[in-house]
């Protein structure tokens, strides 16, 4: 027992855990004592500092900072690798630095989240089916759809495309694994520990978070402590996405293979530079919102109290800068992954490859143009309501170039019409309407009447469940016999894209009606005239809800029983198909070295990348040599 | 090898009828997009012209949207993958400078005057009003609005909001706790209420009878049930029902109104 303590792991991490929280105690009686606060003994003082502390307690029990505290401490490091690739299943439930276990583990634990928070979304729709009171109290209500839509945003989107990517990036570019392993490891722990305390706020005095997901102030300062779960869960996942963002800009910037210049990468590779691009400059905005609200609530900072001061509009500028590009965060890979099906898919060439890499460094840009989009209705001055409504529509041109590209790569293409197809194409036409739903929500006079209406909520769901959520799927069944290296049920895979397909319209398409007839969103209950819509929307949700365990049992049966996949069961030309699936520890045991576009279907005999098997030590050279050997590239 | 007569060239004849298909879908798309009963009443002057803007945007949207998914389902029915066709590959077209001019500029003109037209509607919407224009306090709490207004006899605050036809009024709304947001969908117009500064609009009421009152930023366990109602009514009646609550204002206990609607 003593010697499992003393070991990395779950034991050391309760153990750490446990004595955190006695550090904080300690704390905060001490310093209550030492200037004469009565009562010595606060349990929301004590819970405040733990919920900030006890998770780098927990941290360092599981595991990160042991090689970075021997390093720093003198002591010897040993780099065996010992905690690099996983040789058994327990092997995913510990600290481990190869990119592939952490892409998995990233997946994983976001669908598991994604299913708590889809269940919540039937909870909600449950008591939405009729109006007046049906299960819940408006407390908790307001409580459920704040935690579904956290948990969705932070702990589902943008964690899992962190994970595709840290699976399938670094073999894309021809890299051993990302830049800095241990980082990424840590980056993917504070994960859970952000999600857990999401899920723990139900057991708060006072329930859960219950302001929303866009956690306004002054509601968010005035609310009982499980704000603070928020508020704090929110630091660990937002510092979860820098530490990846960093890595995989480092990754992409330095560990190329020889000859991948940037106009070889295939677009996935891009998607996630920009997007990388984007959370390093936004996410800390939304770390220093959440801070804010936290001083103000512990320590009576009147950042956002008008009485002492403060303004209340600082925050909404402040969350906005990083929320909405946050949007984009969660539709970039999404836009990388599509472009890699529907090339592969459709055995084309993507249509236009550079304009498709420059529109999304111009949505980058775009980007954080646009905020106060959100706050046409919000009282601050008029005179920024018409620049950021022509900001915001401009972003429809980039946004309609990838949409065009991607129709002409389908035009004249060998479509093969299986699930991450289907995905990809039903993508397209959801993401149409949603940004045509967006291009209207930016028009002012418009907005002002359907702001804060289910209108919004179509639209949201539109672009981030029609959007993100049918391109996660078409990433997941796409690179699921590279992971696994078995082969999806096909059919299982069509009948979940058609039930999700035409149950999510079913749900989502009315809630634009009854927006605009006047229902207001984050209500529990509703005038009786939205009362017929109501029940086919949840009724039709329930079905999407059941859809989604079409999908988990597929996925679950394949993984274990599925036909073998072979290394390249598309055919793709990209690197990581080049591979066996799985891939070997170190992902290459020969260097590739990349000799043309990715995505050259149709052209005799073209290949992205050779294998030359004289060149031996894959890890060392290919870490160190980055794009200098690369050749021109010419198309 | 198997029949490939479909991957020859998309002839003139395609191209006719999928053109001739977007467009019978789209004018059947926005028949049924404008038949659909999407607002609530038109109560104040600004309603018709915004109503009449969402006509135009939904004009505009359906064709690109039908345009999108028509463009993908003759794909699909054209050129999907036949038995035989496993190892084909399609032509290898990297794209089209002249294409990509197009559908750059094309959408650059849609913004840019759907933009100019909104432009334009809002600063109609959001001119100033005119010096001695009515004015209601509005005041936004957990989970309550109560209104003031000037009338001849005297400062009137009730809880529900009383307008008269016709006549200019401006709201300024302000908060006493957290956000809420003052809006009456019949009039199409809505605002945050914000501790710490007041906010306004203004508008002209333009139907007779009672309307609801919502507040649409989330305030927190009551915020569902923050529906009151605003009654326009005449001149007179409305001269009438002011003196009326000036004069109930007297005693304290009457102070006005009904709470939540009759
Ligand atoms: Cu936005
Ligand atoms: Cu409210």
């Amino acid at each position: 027992m003593a010697a499992k303590i003393r070991q990395p792991g779950w034991y050391r991490a309760l153990a750490y855990s446990i004595l955190g929280v006695l550090f904080c105690l300690g704390l905060s009686t001490g310093l209550r004592a030492a200037f004469a606060v009565d009562p010595v003994y606060d349990g929301e003082s004590v819970l405040q500092i733990s919920l900030l502390t006890v998770p780098l307690f927990f941290l360092g029990g599981i595991g990160c900072f042991d090689y970075w505290l021997r390093w720093a401490s003198g002591r010897t490091v040993v780099d065996d690798h010992a905690d690099h690739g996983a040789k058994s299943w327990r092997d995913y439930f510990k600290v481990n630095t190869d990119h592939k276990v952490i892409g998995i583990q990233y997946i994983c634990t976001s669908f598991f989240f994604m299913f708590i928070g889809g269940l919540m979304a039937m909870l909600v729709r449950a008591e939405l089916a009729a109006p007046g009171r049906q299960f819940v109290d408006p407390n908790t209500y307001n409580g459920i759809f704040s935690v579904h839509a956290t948990l969705l945003i932070f702990l589902f989107v943008i964690p899992v495309f962190a994970g595709i990517a840290n699976y399938v990036l670094p073999l894309m570019i021809g890299a051993p694994d990302m830049a800095f392993p241990r980082l990424n490891a840590l980056s993917f722990w504070m994960l859970p520990v952000a999600g857990v305390m999401m899920l723990l706020s139900f057991l708060a005095p006072g329930g859960s978070f219950a302001a929303g997901w866009t956690a306004y102030a002054p509601l968010s300062v005035d609310a009982p402590i499980g704000q603070a779960f928020f508020t704090i869960a929110v630091q660990f996942a937002g510092a979860s996405s820098i530490a990846t963002a960093l890595n995989f800009l480092v990754t992409i910037i330095t560990m190329r293979a020889p000859g991948m210049t940037f106009f070889r990468m295939p677009l996935l590779v891009w998607a996630n530079f920009s997007t990388s691009l984007l959370v390093v400059i936004a996410t800390p905005f939304i770390a220093a919102s959440q801070f804010m609200v936290i001083l103000d609530r512990a320590l009576g900072f009147n950042f956002f109290n008008p009485a002492g001061g403060g303004d209340v509009l600082m925050y909404q500028h402040v969350f906005w800068f990083y929320s909405h590009p946050a949007v984009y965060i969660m539709m970039l890979p999404g836009f990388g992954i599509i472009s890699e099906v529907l090339a592969t898919r459709s055995r084309k060439p993507v249509f236009g490859y550079r304009m498709m890499a420059f529109s999304l460094l111009a949505i980058v840009l775009l980007g954080f143009t646009v905020w106060a989009h959100h706050m046409f209705v919000s009282g601050m001055s008029d005179w920024i309501r018409i620049p950021m409504m022509i900001t915001t529509a401009i972003i429809a041109i980039p946004t309609g170039i990838k949409i065009f590209s991607w129709i002409a790569t389908l035009w004249r293409g060998v479509l093969k019409m299986d699930t991450p197809m289907l995905f990809a194409i039903g993508f397209i036409a959801m993401f149409t309407l949603g940004g045509i739903s967006g291009v209207m929500l930016a028009m002012v006079p418009l907005d002002i009447h359907v702001s804060d209406t289910y209108f919004i909520v179509a639209h949201i769901h539109y672009v981030l469940f029609g959007g993100s959520l049918f391109t996660i799927y078409a990433g997941i069944y796409f690179w699921f016999p590279k992971m696994t290296g078995r082969m999806f049920n096909e059919r299982l895979g069509k009948l979940h894209f058609w039930l999700t397909f035409i149950f999510f319209n079913v749900t989502f398409a009315p809630m634009h009606l009854i927006g605009v007839q006047g229902m207001p969103r984050r209500v529990s209950d509703y005038a009786d005239q939205f009362a017929t819509w109501n029940l086919i929307i949840s009724v039709a949700s329930f079905v999407v809800g059941l859809s989604t365990l079409i999908f988990l049992y597929n996925m679950i049966i394949s993984w274990r029983t599925g036909p073998k996949a072979g290394s390249n069961p598309w055919n793709s030309l990209t690197i990581e198909w080049q591979v066996s699936s799985p891939p070997p520890i170190f992902n290459f045991d020969a260097i590739p070295s990349v000799v043309g576009g990715p995505y050259e279907y149709g052209v005799p005999g073209a290949v992205h990348a050779v294998f030359d098997d004289a060149k031996p030590e894959p890890v060392a050279v290919a870490a160190g040599a980055s794009a200098d050997a690369s050749p021109e590239e010419t198309d | 090898m198997t029949d490939q007569s479909h991957r020859g060239a998309v002839t003139a004849k395609n191209w006719i009828v999928l053109l001739a298909m977007i467009v019978v879908a789209s004018v059947i798309g926005i028949i049924f997009m404008l038949a659909l009963n999407w607002f609530p009443e038109q109560g104040s002057d600004v309603a018709p012209p915004i109503d009449t803007f969402w006509d135009v945007l939904v004009i505009v949207s359906v064709p690109i949207f039908v345009a999108v998914v028509a463009m993908m389902l003759f794909s699909i029915w054209r050129w999907r993958q036949r038995p035989g066709e496993e190892d084909l590959d399609g032509p290898p077209i990297h794209g089209s400078t002249k294409l990509e001019v197009i559908w750059t500029i094309v959408p650059t003109i849609v913004i840019a005057a759907l933009t100019t037209y909104a432009a334009i509607l809002l600063i109609d919407i959001q001119a100033a009003p005119a010096k001695g224009t009515r004015v209601v306090n509005v005041n936004g709490g957990q989970f309550a609005w109560d209104f003031e207004t000037q009338a001849p006899s005297g400062p009137v605050k009730s809880e529900r909001l009383y307008l008269p036809i016709n006549e200019p009024v401006k709201f300024n709304v302000r908060s006493k706790d957290v956000i809420h947001d003052f809006w009456v969908p019949a009039f199409r117009l809505k605002v945050d209420a914000v501790p710490g500064i007041t906010t306004t609009y203004n508008l002209t009421p333009t139907k007779l009878g009672t309307f609801d009152v919502v507040c649409a930023e989330l305030c927190g366990l009551g915020h569902a049930y923050m529906r009151q109602t605003v009654t326009v009514m005449t001149a007179e009646r409305y001269a009438a029902k002011m003196a009326g609550l000036a004069k109930a204002a007297g005693t304290p206990v009457a102070a006005a109104g009904g709470g939540v609607g009759k």
